[in-house]
C-alpha cells in the first residue's frame, strides 16, 4: 500500500494524547506538590515527616514572594500543550491533501489501528477514516485548537493551575479528534463522551467557585440526556444493519430499504435518537440550557470547546448520518424546525444579556440553530461550511471577548465597559472583523455560509419560505446584538471602574497573534464556498459532494435529496441574488438599529425597557426557562427521588436487611439456650443424635 | 468354631458399656476409660469381621484404631492433669463456664 503521508494518521488523536501525558505528569509531580504546599495541606501519600515540613514552611511571610516567580515548568508545559496540537495539525494537513491528490471517488481512506470489540457478531475496530467531512473537521478542530492553545497559554499566565489546564485541554483536543476520525459510531461515541468529560472539566475548572461547579454538573446531566438518546441509536443501527462502522452501514441502506428491514419509522427512530444526542451537545432546544452557563469555564475553554469545536459535534453526526436522515422525512422536518426556532430564541435572548461571553454564548446557540437548520433542509454541505466559517469568527470572538475581560481584570459585564476602542486597538480590529462576519456583511466568511443555508431553507424540497423568514430574521436579530456589543464595548463613552481603566492595557502577542490569524479566517475563509450565482466556483461544496451526494441518491429518497444537491437548478439566478440582497438587508436594518439605539440615543433601551416591563424582564431572565426546568423536572425529580429514598429506601430496602438481620438475632436469642455448659448433656445429645441416624438407616434397610 | 454373632454381642455389648459410661459417669478419667472401652468394642467388631470373612483388612484397622486409641490417650490425659491444676477437680458438672 502506497498511502504515503495518511499511514501516518494515527498522529493526528495520538499527538494530543501524548500532550495529555507528559503536561499530566508535570501537573502531577512538579504543580500537584507546590500548589499543595501552597495551601499548606499534607502531601496525600507523601511521607508524613515531609508534609509536615511543608506546611510548617507556609507559616513563614517570606516563602510567599517565592510563588509569584514562574516555576520552570510553566514553561515546559506552555511550550508542550501548543506544539502537540500545532504538530496534529501539521500532520492533518499533510493528510487531508494527500488525501486531496487523490480522485474524488477515491477520497475515503480508512486506517485500522487494532481490533477493539469482537463479541459475537459485534465487530468493532479502532480504526480512522479520513474522507472530505472528517478532514474539514480534523483541519478545524485542530487548526481553530492550535490557536486557542497559544493563546491559552497568554490568558492563563496568572493561573496556578498552569499544568492542570493544559491537560484538560490536552485531553479535549484527544477526544475530539477521536470523535471527528472515527470511523464507526462507538469509536465516534468515545470521543464524544470524552469531549463532554473534558467539557465538564473545563467549566468546572475554578472548582473553588460554586456556580463554576455546578455549571459543570449541569452541562454534564443535559448532556447524559442526549448521550442516552445516542446510546438507543447505535443499538438500533446495530439490530438493524448488524455494523457499527460507517462504511458498512451506508452500503447497507439501499439494500435493506428494498427488502422492507429499513422501514420509514425505524429510520426516523435511530435518527430522532441520534438528534437527541445532537440538541445535547450542541445546545439546542431543549437542551440548550447548558450552553450560557458554561461560561463559568476559562474564556478560551469557551471559544474551543463551547464555540468552536465540541458543540458543532451534533451538527458533524447528523451530517454524518446524512444518509439516513434523508430516509425519514419526518426527523428532518424536526431537525429543521428546532434549528430555526432555537436559531431565532436564541438569537432574541442575546439581544437582552449585559454578560459580554453571555451574549456570545446566546450567539453560538443561535448560529448552531442555522446549522441544523441547513441539515434539516437537507442541506448538508451549507451546514459544514457554516460550522467551520462559524468556528473562525466565533473563536475569534470569544477570544477578543477574553482579551476584553483580560484588559479589564475580569470584568465582564459590558455596561461596565465602553471606550475600549483606544486601548485595545488589535482586539477591536478583529473582533470588529468577526461581527461584519457573523452578521453576514458580503464578503466575509459567515456572508457565505451563511446565506447558502438561508438560500436551502428556501428552496431546497425540504425547505419553506416560512424556514427563510424565520432564518433571515434571526440574522437581522444577530446583527442587531453584535453590533450592540461592539458599540456597549468599544465605542462611546467608558464606563469603566476608574481603577480598572487605569490597567486597561492590549493583551501579549500570544493572545493578539491568534486573534490576527483567526480574524484573517473569518474574512477570508468563505471563500472557498463562493456559490456559482455570485460567480464562484463553490470549491468547498465539490469537496464534500462525494460524501453527501452518493449516499443521498442511493437512499429512497434520492430524487429529492439530489433536487435538494441541485435546488439551484429549479429556481432562477434572480431569486437567489434578490434573497440574498434581503437578508442583507435585514442585516444592515439590525446593524443599522443598533446604531440607532447605543450611538445616537443611547438613553433609548432603558425608555423601550420602562415602555415594556414584562416583555424586558421575560427577555432578560431568557424567558424564564430555567426556572420552568427547575420547576417542571428537576423539582419533579427531587420529590420522587426523595420519595423513592424515604419510602422505597429506607423502609422497603433497609427492612428486609433489617429484618433479615433481626430474625437471625432472634433466633439465634432463643437456640443459644441449648449451650448449657454441661459437657453431659452435649455427650447425650451426640449419642441421641447417632441413634437416631443409625436407626433411620437401619429403618431404611429393612423397609427396602 | 464360635458364631460370627457372638463376637458381635461382645462388641455390642462393650460399645453400650462404654457409651453409658461416657454419659452417665461424671469422673473425666472414668470416661476416657470409658471412651476406650467403646473403642476397644468397635475392635473385637472388626477382628471377628476380618477373621470371618479372611480378609487382613479387619486387623489392620483394629491397629489403626489402638494407635489412634494410643494418642487420644495420651492427649486426653494430659487435659485432664492441666484440667486439675487449673480446677482442683476432675467432675465434668463442675466444668460448665464455656456455655451460651
Amino acid at each position: 500500500m502506497v498511502n504515503g503521508i495518511l499511514d501516518y494518521l494515527w498522529l493526528v488523536p495520538a499527538l494530543p494524547l501524548l500532550g495529555v501525558v507528559l503536561n499530566g505528569a508535570v501537573a502531577l509531580f512538579a504543580e500537584r506538590p507546590l500548589l499543595l504546599k501552597e495551601a499548606g495541606l499534607p502531601l496525600p501519600g507523601g511521607h508524613g515527616a515531609h508534609g509536615h515540613d511543608s506546611s510548617h514552611g507556609t507559616g513563614h511571610g517570606d516563602s510567599h514572594g517565592e510563588h509569584h516567580e514562574a516555576p520552570a515548568y510553566r514553561k515546559l508545559v506552555a511550550f508542550i500543550a501548543p506544539a502537540v496540537v500545532g504538530a496534529a495539525f501539521v500532520v492533518a494537513l499533510l493528510c487531508v491533501l494527500s488525501l486531496a491528490s487523490r480522485p474524488a471517488d477515491g477520497r475515503t481512506f480508512v486506517q485500522v489501528l487494532f481490533p477493539w470489540i469482537q463479541a459475537g457478531s459485534l465487530l468493532v475496530p479502532a480504526a480512522l477514516q479520513l474522507d472530505p467531512l472528517s478532514s474539514v473537521m480534523a483541519l478545524v478542530v485542530t487548526g481553530v485548537g492550535f490557536l486557542i492553545h497559544v493563546y491559552s497559554v497568554g490568558y492563563m499566565s496568572h493561573e496556578r493551575a498552569f499544568a492542570r489546564y493544559f491537560v484538560y485541554l490536552n485531553l479535549f483536543m484527544f477526544a475530539m479528534l477521536t470523535l471527528v476520525l472515527a470511523n464507526n459510531y462507538l469509536l465516534m461515541f468515545v470521543g464524544w463522551e470524552g469531549v463532554g468529560l473534558c467539557s465538564y472539566l473545563l467549566i468546572g475548572f475554578w472548582y473553588e467557585k460554586r456556580s463554576a461547579s455546578d455549571a459543570g454538573k449541569k452541562a454534564f446531566i443535559a448532556n447524559r440526556i442526549g448521550d442516552f438518546g445516542v446510546l438507543l441509536a447505535m443499538f438500533l443501527v446495530f439490530w438493524t444493519f448488524g455494523s457499527l462502522t460507517y462504511t458498512e452501514v451506508f452500503a447497507r441502506v439501499p439494500l435493506l430499504r428494498e427488502s422492507g428491514v429499513l422501514t420509514t419509522g425505524l429510520a426516523t427512530a435511530i435518527t430522532l435518537l441520534l438528534f437527541l444526542g445532537a440538541t445535547g451537545k450542541s445546545a439546542q432546544i431543549p437542551l440548550y440550557v447548558w450552553l450560557p452557563d458554561a461560561m463559568e469555564g476559562p474564556t478560551p475553554v469557551s471559544a474551543l470547546i463551547h464555540a468552536a469545536t465540541m458543540v458543532t459535534a451534533g451538527v458533524y453526526m447528523v451530517a454524518r448520518s446524512s444518509a439516513l436522515f434523508l430516509l425519514a422525512p419526518d426527523t428532518m422536518m424536526v431537525v429543521a424546525v428546532i434549528g430555526a426556532v432555537t436559531a431565532i430564541f436564541s438569537a432574541t435572548i442575546g439581544i437582552c444579556q449585559t454578560d459580554i461571553k453571555r451574549v456570545l454564548a446566546y450567539s453560538t446557540v443561535s448560529q448552531l440553530g442555522y446549522m441544523f437548520l441547513a441539515c434539516g433542509v437537507g442541506a448538508f454541505t451549507a451546514a459544514i461550511f457554516h460550522l467551520m466559517t462559524h468556528a473562525f469568527f466565533k473563536a475569534l470572538l470569544f477570544l477578543g471577548s477574553g482579551s476584553v475581560i483580560h484588559a479589564l481584570s475580569g470584568e465582564q459585564d459590558m455596561r461596565k465597559m465602553g471606550g475600549l476602542k483606544k486601548y485595545v486597538p488589535v482586539t477591536f480590529a478583529t473582533m470588529f472583523a468577526a461581527t461584519l462576519a457573523i452578521a453576514g456583511i458580503p464578503g466575509f466568511s459567515g456572508f457565505f455560509s451563511k446565506d447558502e443555508i438561508l438560500w436551502q431553507s428556501f428552496s431546497s424540497p425540504h425547505g419553506s419560505p416560512v424556514l427563510w423568514g424565520i432564518g433571515a430574521l434571526a440574522a437581522g436579530i444577530t446583527a442587531f446584538y453584535m453590533f450592540r456589543l461592539v458599540y456597549l464595548t468599544f465605542f462611546g463613552e467608558s464606563r469603566m471602574d476608574p481603577e480598572v481603566e487605569k490597567h486597561a492595557h492590549e493583551s501579549p502577542w500570544t493572545m493578539t497573534v491568534p486573534l490576527t490569524i483567526l480574524a484573517v479566517l473569518s474574512v477570508a475563509g468563505g471563500w472557498v464556498g463562493i456559490p456559482a450565482v455570485l460567480g464562484g466556483s463553490n470549491l468547498f461544496e465539490h469537496w464534500l459532494a462525494p460524501v453527501f451526494h452518493p449516499v443521498a441518491a442511493a437512499g429512497a429518497h434520492g430524487a429529492a435529496a439530489a433536487g435538494a444537491a441541485e435546488g439551484a437548478v429549479h429556481h432562477s439566478a434572480t431569486l437567489e441574488i434578490g434573497l440574498m440582497a434581503l437578508s442583507v438587508a435585514i442585516a444592515l436594518c439590525g446593524i443599522g438599529l443598533a446604531y440607532f439605539l447605543y450611538r445616537v440615543r443611547t438613553g433609548k433601551p432603558a425608555e423601550i425597557a420602562k415602555k415594556w416591563p414584562t416583555l424586558y424582564d421575560v427577555v432578560y431572565h431568557k424567558y424564564y426557562i430555567d426556572e420552568f426546568y427547575e420547576w417542571a423536572v428537576i423539582r419533579r425529580i427531587v420529590n420522587i427521588s426523595t420519595g423513592l429514598w424515604q419510602m422505597f429506601d429506607a423502609l422497603f430496602i433497609d427492612g428486609i436487611v433489617n429484618g433479615a438481620a433481626g430474625l437471625v438475632r432472634a433466633a439465634g436469642d432463643r437456640v443459644r439456650r441449648l449451650q448449657g455448659g454441661v459437657v453431659g448433656g452435649y455427650a447425650f445429645s451426640l449419642l441421641a443424635g447417632a441413634v437416631l441416624l443409625v436407626g433411620y438407616i437401619l429403618y431404611r434397610s429393612v423397609v427396602q | 468354631m464360635i458364631a460370627p454373632s457372638a463376637y458381635l454381642l461382645l462388641s455390642a455389648v462393650l460399645f453400650g458399656i462404654g457409651v453409658v459410661g461416657v454419659v452417665a459417669r461424671k469422673n473425666v478419667l472414668i470416661i476416657l476409660m470409658s471412651v476406650e472401652l467403646m473403642l476397644n468394642g468397635v475392635n473385637v467388631a472388626f477382628v471377628a469381621a476380618g477373621s470371618y470373612l479372611g480378609d487382613a483388612a479387619g486387623g489392620v484397622f483394629a491397629f489403626m484404631v489402638m494407635t489412634v486409641a494410643a494418642a487420644e490417650a495420651a492427649v486426653g490425659l494430659a487435659l485432664l492433669i492441666a484440667l486439675y491444676r487449673l480446677k482442683e477437680t476432675i467432675d465434668i458438672t463442675e466444668l460448665k463456664v464455656l456455655k451460651w
